[in-house]
């Protein structure tokens, strides 16, 4: 694969559905603002110009109404990516998610198919406060029934909107808005990343070694990637080896990789934007605990939101934001204390 | 706009000058605020989307005259203008939009998230449709209790598509509450202009589906808006129960600061611009002899005091400290 192109990830994941587009006219979009206005993230620009009104359908602001209604497109076999703009919006339409689009295939024996691919913005970063800042990956990961896809660069958007789309089961592809190289909101330095132009698909389950190191291990997804990542230079001019691990998806989630990095760094730190309690966190903390307790030198430690509403106010909401520079200091503590 | 009314406001004739001067002002006020806060989010001091109400002015103004100061406010996120019509300090509304801890909220909330229960103002909600019910159920205490407050819930036309605002309608119909809910039809769910995704584009019209009176007033007169909304604000007082008020206005702005607006042409807003509401309505009382020139000026002078001083005030205020963070989250941690 040509990797020589650079693309930011709006524009990747908008490339994987119109290539998915052409390759199988039953994949459809629906969401608000996802046509003439190209979805506020763009993650559906130039689709409506592309593919018209009937491909790429505008809804009204009727998030039961629309979700449920990519239920019922799924099940007659088309392949729904229908868009809820922010993940916070969720509440109004969880009944749609969780009782029928995660179920419906249990209900029926295993006889129905959900192709659908619920497309959402996760993240804060940027002063929106606490009903447009949430990540909530633990919540959509608590419950059976749904895959939940999280890419963290250009690259494995693209690869895993296109599994996530030929994905016969329902899928929650979360990407936030801060890595989507939006120039008009960014929250990262390098806003595009190498993108081959041909479709290719990255399966789900396999948790990517970001960076390989010996001395700690880093797990996260998301902006929580990017950030272990700048944390992980910072700490080798420390002469700290950090190997970083995107999970990439948390259903299904990848544990070997989990317990075989830890096998070998021997200490982990679990980085996450979501809240802190009764999420990812403690979630890949149980998992090293009975496939790696053995091998550990030092409790898992676990940096996240702590358990209060995402701040309006910029240095309160910076204060429970990870960042790179609170990795650094995590690892030193986990290393040294 | 269409004419299109189930009910023409009557519009009362007998008001002293003082009371057009103030309405006069509060429009001002907000106009001349949003633009502050305007060049305040591009200098990065404000963050998050930034929803102005710029050009809707007079449907902000006008439902406030209209209440009580007793009466209960809900609204959506677009609600700087509401908040400054229903007295709130603009230097408190201000800091919170800088996120400062003199902040109405703290800097908790930020411009979304406005709230002030001196004011009976209950806060502005970011989830479209999300505040509709929470309305309902203040006036069913009301009704309960024999409070006469009336309820007044405001939502965009792009919220009466959400599943809240049939389930609450319906609720307030069947059980007769003392509640006005006011829909700012500015013709655009942010990208998405109403015909798009309404079935039935008279909001109005759907007040028949609940068993209560709706009306259809011009959300760009001050005058007609507070004469329709204080007509059913008290048929709720009289315990006479719902109704449902459009007003029609539209938004000079993008839906946000961060909106390319590429749904709608440039004529069409320049059309709308050429008849702001609040030149319109100095002319009015300028021609009609109630007021000069002068003393307009006066007023335009003065809001720009208030306006800047609500900004040096934000300015200078403190941010809240982290030592605070876990305050407010619940009422005794
Ligand atoms: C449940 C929910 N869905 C979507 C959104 C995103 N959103 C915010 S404002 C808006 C448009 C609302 O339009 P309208 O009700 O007409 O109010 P206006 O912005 O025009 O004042 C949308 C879709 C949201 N905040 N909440
Ligand atoms: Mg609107």
């Amino acid at each position: 694969m040509n990797t020589s192109r650079k693309l930011t990830m709006a524009r990747a994941i908008s490339e994987a559905i119109a290539q998915e587009i052409e390759r199988d006219d039953r994949v459809f979009v629906m969401g608000e603002d996802v046509g003439i206005y190209g979805g506020i993230f763009s993650a559906t620009a130039g689709l409506y110009e592309k593919f018209g009104p009937e491909q790429v359908m505008d809804t009204p602001i009727s998030e039961t109404g629309f979700i449920g209604a990519a239920l019922g497109l799924a099940m007659e076999g088309m392949r729904p990516i229908v868009e809820l703009m922010f993940v916070d919006f969720f509440g109004v339409c969880m009944d749609q998610i969780y009782n029928h689009i995660a179920k419906n295939i249990y209900f029926s024996g295993g006889n129905v198919r959900v192709p659908l691919v619920l497309m959402t913005a996760t993240g804060g970063g940027y002063n929106d406060a606490g009903q447009h800042s949430q990540c909530l990956w633990g919540t959509f990961a608590h419950l059976p029934g749904l895959k939940v896809v999280i890419p963290s660069t250009p690259f494995d958007a693209k690869g895993l909107m296109i599994s996530a789309i030929r994905d016969d089961n329902p899928v929650i592809y979360m990407f936030h808005k801060g890595l989507m190289g939006l120039g008009w909101m960014t929250l990262i330095k390098d806003t595009t990343g190498p993108v081959p132009e041909e479709p290719y698909t990255i399966p789900f389950g396999r948790a990517d070694i970001k960076r390989e190191g010996n001395d700690v291990t880093i797990i996260s997804v998301s902006m929580g990637v990017y950030q272990s990542l700048e944390a992980a230079k910072e700490l080798e001019r420390a002469g700290i080896s950090a190997e970083v691990i995107d999970l990439r998806t948390l259903v299904p989630l990848d544990r070997e990789t989990i317990a075989e990095s830890v096998k070998k760094t021997r200490r982990v730190l679990v980085v996450d934007e979501d809240y802190l309690s009764y999420g990812m966190t403690g979630e890949i903390a149980a998992t090293v605990m009975e496939l790696a307790f053995d091998y550990l030198d030092a409790p898992v430690k676990r940096l996240a939101v702590p358990d209060v509403p995402i701040p309006y106010s910029r240095p309160l909401e910076q204060f429970v934001l990870p960042s790179a520079p609170k990795i650094v200091e995590a690892v030193k503590e986990l290393l040294y204390s | 706009m269409s004419a299109d009314r189930q009910k023409v406001a009557s519009v009362p004739s007998q008001r002293s000058k003082d009371q057009f001067l103030e309405l006069y002002r509060q429009m001002v006020l907000i106009r001349r605020f949003e633009e502050r806060a305007a060049e305040a989010y591009t200098q990065g001091k404000i963050g998050g989307f930034l929803h102005l109400a710029i050009g809707e002015e007079p449907a902000n103004v006008g439902v406030m005259a209209a209440l009580r100061s007793d009466d209960d406010v809900f609204t959506h996120y677009r609600s700087h203008g509401q908040a400054l019509a229903r007295g709130m300090d603009p230097k408190a509304v201000m800091a919170e939009l800088f996120g400062r801890a003199t902040g109405v909220s703290k800097g908790r909330g930020g411009s979304m998230h406005l709230a002030s229960l001196e004011h009976h103002f209950w806060g502005g909600y970011a989830i479209v449709g999300g505040h509709i019910p929470m309305a309902v159920g203040m006036a069913v205490a009301h009704q309960y209790t024999g409070s006469d407050r009336v309820v007044v819930c405001i939502f965009g036309d792009g919220a009466v598509n959400t599943g809240a605002f049939h389930e609450a309608l319906n609720m307030a119909g069947v059980w007769r509450l003392p509640i006005v809910f006011v829909v700012s039809n500015n013709l655009y769910g942010m990208g998405t202009a109403i015909n798009r995704s309404s079935a039935v584009t008279e909001v109005y019209k759907r007040a028949a589906a609940y068993n209560m009176p709706g009306v259809r007033a011009n959300g760009n007169d001050v005058l007609e808006t507070e004469a329709t909304v204080r007509e059913a604000v008290e048929k709720a007082r009289a315990g006479e129960g719902p109704s449902l008020v459009e007003l029609m206005t539209y938004r000079f702005r993008g839906h946000s600061m961060a909106d390319p607006e590429l749904y709608r042409s440039k004529e069409e807003v320049e059309q709308w611009k050429a008849r702001d509401p609040i030149a319109a309505f100095r002319r009015r009382l300028e021609e009609e002899g109630i007021a000069t020139a002068a003393e307009f000026e006066a007023i335009d002078r003065r809001v720009a005091e208030t306006v800047d001083e609500a900004v040096r005030f934000a300015n200078e205020s403190p941010e809240p400290d982290p030592a605070t963070l876990f305050d407010h989250v619940y009422v005794n941690p």
